[in-house]
């Protein structure tokens, strides 16, 4: 039987690890790569980079950065940030990224999820979705709307309807960041999640929210995802890798626990 | 001479991780597409993601098919991996492909009635050793791989299959038959365990 994932994001900025991330290890400030490897031996099965990288001429960096992890990192690895164009992904591949996540500018042009389909692979392809809770209408019927550029910029888009035009444009999962539990830590919007995960065959990944293993429990049972990210959990030293792991196998959902 | 390892890149994926992951195991591999350097391997990787059909055609295209038969048949060992195993096959469903036929057997689609599976098997899952195999040697109970596939390898004969894993069914997901062995996973993405099973194939004289 499929296992659940225990997926974690880091987010880098110039090559380094953003300072908004603030590990307790200070001396592990700044190095994405070794930061990467711990959470690889201590039983992480995927790993998300995010590249917040400002400036486009800084953002070769994050090659380098993602070759580096490649190279001693033998699970699945993704990643996204800047994603707007074929080339782009296909650069990222190359320095040794399995998946690539589009966000922003997949809204902004939808072409780009099927032109990656069908260059690097449905499978590789992951829509990253922003999501904000409002008031249905008729034109967000579901209650929840697509934002972007970091959550500032509402699109009048609705959540589920895009999470259906990304699968059959050829995404091969999704992410699903609420904005409202986003930085909460009062756990994932499970309602949102359960709705897009039963509505789409494709994988959906949980994403804004957790704050302690319980969180992560409700999402990938009630909340029908098939894999939980997490980020300051295990960034600030409160949690481990293996300890959520161990925590949800106990909760009975089912993980990898041999590694 | 020294023994030379070759991946053989078909245009079905980025090759590279596979690379990573034998230099890890301290195997040097080389990843080229032409027939006269796979025709000279030691020791060959077939790995690919992608469809059969493709794969197939760049596989035919560039001559790679008539020196695969012949190293099979001359007992260099050969590990294929994912579309890499499929291709291996007689024919694969995908596309109504005619393919390799190292094996024999067919390559299905998962049936995938049950709405809430979803598509394609994508995750961890626990391979099962059916039969014992020198690349499988490491393998223990509980020990989960990698996979990201929407069809699998069903060899005829049953003496091919040498691990299985569950996804609504049970199916093969290690075949092998004389020096050539395939996996349905994604070895080189499958942690220490997968590393293992290069680490294996790296000394492997292709014997079972």
């Amino acid at each position: 039987m499929l296992s659940k994932r225990l997926i974690a994001c880091l987010d880098v900025r110039n090559g380094n690890l953003a300072k908004s991330v603030k590990f307790v290890d200070t001396k592990d400030i700044g190095d994405p790569v070794s930061k990467a490897r711990e959470y690889y031996l201590d039983g992480l099965d995927e790993l998300v980079f995010y590249d917040i990288t400002a400036s486009h001429e800084k953002r070769g960096i994050m090659l380098d950065v993602v070759e580096s992890v490649a190279s001693q990192v033998f699970i699945p690895l993704s990643v996204g940030g800047g994603v707007s164009s074929v080339q782009d992904a296909t650069d990222l591949r190359l320095a040794g990224a399995e998946k690539i996540n589009v966000n922003s500018s997949a809204v902004r042009n939808p072409d780009l999820i099927s032109q990656c389909a069908a260059s690097i692979g449905e499978q590789n392809v992951v829509l990253s979705m922003d999501v904000q809770r409002v008031e249905p209408t008729a034109q967000l019927p579901s209650g929840y709307e697509i934002v972007i550029n970091g959550g500032r910029k509402p699109m009048g888009i609705d959540a589920l309807e895009w999470a259906l035009r990304g699968e059959s444009l050829g995404a091969g999962e999704l992410v699903i960041n609420s904005i409202d539990a986003d930085g909460t830590r009062e756990g994932y919007e499970i309602n949102l999640t359960r709705m897009i995960s039963e509505a789409v065959r494709i994988p959906v990944i949980a994403s804004g929210g957790a704050g302690e293993p319980q969180h992560l429990v409700d999402v990938l049972t009630e909340g029908r995802a098939d894999a939980a990210l997490v980020a300051s959990m295990v960034h600030f030293g409160d949690y481990t890798c293996s300890g959520l792991k161990q925590d949800l196998h106990n909760a009975g959902v089912r993980m990898r626990m041999a590694w | 001479m020294k023994p030379v390892t070759v991946i053989i890149d078909y245009d079905a994926g980025n090759l590279r991780s596979v690379q990573r992951a034998c230099a890890e195991v301290g195997l040097e591999a080389q990843i080229s597409g032409d027939a006269a350097d796979v025709a000279r391997a030691d020791r060959i990787i077939f790995p690919g993601v992608g469809a059969a059909g493709s794969g197939m055609a760049s596989v035919r295209k560039n001559g790679l098919d008539r020196v695969l038969l012949d190293a099979f048949a001359a007992g260099v060992p050969i590990l294929g991996i994912c579309l890499g195993v499929q291709i291996s096959l007689d024919h694969s469903e995908e596309q109504d492909t005619p393919t390799l036929g190292l094996v024999p057997g067919k390559v299905r689609r998962f049936q995938f009635d049950n709405p809430a599976l979803k598509v394609p098997h994508m995750g961890w899952n626990e391979v099962r050793v059916t039969q014992p195999h020198p690349l499988l040697a490491d393998i223990e109970p509980g020990q989960e791989f990698y996979f990201v596939h929407g069809y699998y390898p069903d060899p005829t004969n049953k003496s091919d299959v040498f691990a299985v894993s569950d996804y609504e069914i049970e199916f093969p997901c290690a075949v092998g038959r004389g020096n050539y062995f395939g996996t349905q996973f994604h070895t080189e993405k499958s942690g220490r365990f997968g590393l293992n099973l290069l680490a294996n194939f790296a000394k492997w004289d292709g014997t079972c």
